[in-house]
């Protein structure tokens, strides 16, 4: 299993997005995706979800071109939990869930394997009792977590995931990168774009820091997250420490 | 939605069809129908087309409704907002001003407007797929045929002219033959199964565009799907029965306490609803004691105004 984009270059309305971007995502580990706003993060993993297609190069899924594949198989092997958490029409949890079998679907609706892997998806998310509520009366912790339900009822070996946290409080910000944590030891590759670099720091595996649409680190989260390479990612100067359980923490103390 | 209340639908469209026979400025009962009596024509050529065209062109309404709400994911959104209705009644209007007075003319004068809107609307669209473009192009192609029905009534060459077509405009079932429903069924038929058709992809635009595309919905198949199923539900219905607004608007909302949310399990429902309410609207218009017939389009929007008021004040409370 490999996940991998060369020399990606994407050009929007004339405007260069992305450009010379290499990296090689791994099954089993999480990436997380830094960099400053407008660096082309979100671009990225459009990219990688195919909502872009690469103005040049390639984004290669076990070592096949993507824009060659087949847009069904593509859905199966890659999840994409988009930033927004919109849902436009009030439906209940269960159903929620089960709109990730979509790319699934046969021509007479559900099979068995839907429900088990929806139930699986809903019970690894803890919201198996939400099932029969409807989306409006989530909170907005228990909607995150519906709606990364979603993405996993399709069982993907790619967990693609535009700022999961955005907007919720502390407490569920550690839970669902948590469940990331879950998702990358059930085997599953996962990329994230993160904003903070403490949260990075506790989550990642691996870390790919873009600004200006090229890449400036990639590597192991402890090798990319230094002041050296923050500094010329953000323009700020940092202190590295470390929390009572181990944890790196990543202290901004003013700017460059 | 369960079975039971789809079936439960349908069966409350069967009853409306069965009254729809029976009522009229003359009420026939049931012993009219026995062979011999005469008042029996009166059912199968005239009383019967009315009914099933007026089943077809509500049913086609209704899942174009249905279809325009998911696909835009808004609750207010109308076939008419695509600018087909507005085309096909600018057909229509033309012929009447032509003079024109074979019968399959108007028909086909209006379907020939509904299929150069979606022409018109594809070319603007491009191969964007894009769900804005879509929207400001629909709402530019039914103004300009707006206005251009405006100027057809201003310039008509006489005031019988200028009548026929501001009456026609009015829409209505009146006088309708066999001819109409089969004109209409076929194409409301195609219409239907393509929109039908759609109902997965619209469930999974529910997260929002760029969600179901990662999970492949392919936006410019679905906008096609969309663009030809409502334009030949909506062409079928104006050239049968003129324009009738509201129903498209109103049916999904009635439905969606029966059906639930999902985009897809309010598309057939809402054909079956939308089918019941202009049956029941068109009988009621029939019985209801005025001099001369009072006009189905008129007797919709006077339904469907009011009920859009509610709707927006209950939309009020719960939007931000």
């Amino acid at each position: 299993m490999s996940l991998s984009v060369e020399n990606l270059r994407l050009v929007l309305g004339g405007a260069t997005i992305l450009d010379g971007v290499n990296a090689a995502f791994a099954p089993g580990r999480v990436t997380a995706v830094l960099g400053p706003n407008g660096a082309g993060k979100s671009s990225l993993l459009a990219c990688l979800a195919g909502l872009h297609a690469p103005t040049a190069g390639t984004v290669r899924l076990d070592g096949r071109d993507r824009a060659g594949g087949d847009a069904r198989d593509l859905a199966r092997r890659i999840g994409f939990l988009p930033q927004t958490a919109d849902v436009h029409w009030d439906i209940d949890v269960a159903t929620l869930v089960a709109l990730g079998r979509f790319p699934y679907r046969g021509r007479w609706g559900g099979t068995a394997d839907d429900a088990a892997a929806v139930a699986a998806a809903m019970a690894a998310t803890d919201v198996t009792t939400l099932a029969a509520r409807t989306v409006n009366t989530l909170s907005g912790g228990e909607r995150s977590r519906v709606l990364l339900a979603r993405v996993l009822a399709g069982t993907p070996d790619w967990l693609i995931a535009d700022e999961p946290l955005a907007s919720l409080d502390p407490a569920h910000q550690l839970d669902v990168l948590d469940r990331l944590r879950g998702i990358a030891a059930g085997g599953a590759g996962v990329v994230v774009v993160l904003h903070d670099l403490n949260q990075a720091a506790r989550v990642a595996d691996d870390v790919l820091v873009l600004r200006g649409g090229r890449v400036i680190g990639f590597g192991a989260a402890d090798a990319v997250l230094v002041p050296e390479v923050i500094a010329a990612t953000y323009g700020v100067a940092t202190e590295i420490c470390h929390s009572s359980d181990g944890h790196r923490i990543i202290l901004t103390t003013g700017r460059m | 939605m369960s079975r039971g209340r789809v079936l439960g639908l349908l069966l409350a469209l069967l009853a409306a069809m069965l009254v729809s026979l029976l009522a009229g400025k003359v009420w026939l009962p049931l012993s009219a129908w026995s062979n011999g009596d005469p008042r029996a024509l009166i059912i199968t050529e005239l009383r019967l087309p009315r009914t099933l065209l007026a089943a077809i062109v509500g049913a086609g309404l209704g899942m174009a409704g249905a279809a325009m709400q998911g696909y835009l994911r808004n609750p207010l959104a109308d076939p008419g907002l695509f600018g087909v209705s507005a085309a096909a009644a600018l057909g229509a209007v033309l012929s009447m001003y032509f003079g024109f007075t074979h019968p399959w003319l108007l028909p086909a004068f209006a379907l020939a407007g509904a299929a150069a809107a979606m022409a018109l609307l594809a070319l603007l669209v491009g191969r964007s797929g894009s769900i804005i473009v879509f929207t400001l192009a629909g709402v530019i192609i039914a103004s300009l045929a707006g206005s251009l029905t405006a100027l057809a009534i201003s310039l008509a060459p006489t005031p019988f002219a200028t009548a026929q077509i501001i009456t026609w405009l009015m829409g209505a079932l009146t006088d309708r033959s066999w001819d109409d429903v089969w004109l209409a069924l076929p194409l409301t038929a195609i219409g239907l199964a393509m929109l039908a058709a759609t109902g997965p992809a619209l469930d999974a635009l529910t997260l929002g565009e760029p969600a179901a595309r990662s999970m492949g919905v392919d936006p410019l198949r679905l906008q096609r799907l969309i663009i030809i199923g409502v334009a030949l539900c909506v062409g079928a219905g104006v050239a049968a029965a003129g324009v009738i607004g509201f129903v498209g608007l109103i049916v999904p909302h009635l439905v969606r306490p029966l059906a639930g949310h999902r985009p897809s399990a309010v598309l057939w429902p809402s054909a079956i609803g939308g089918a019941l309410l202009v049956v029941l609207a068109d009988s009621l218009v029939r019985v209801a004691p005025t001099v001369s017939e009072l006009r189905l389009g008129i007797a919709m929007s006077l339904l469907g105004g009011p009920f859009f008021l509610v709707l927006l004040r209950r939309m009020k409370r719960t939007l931000p």
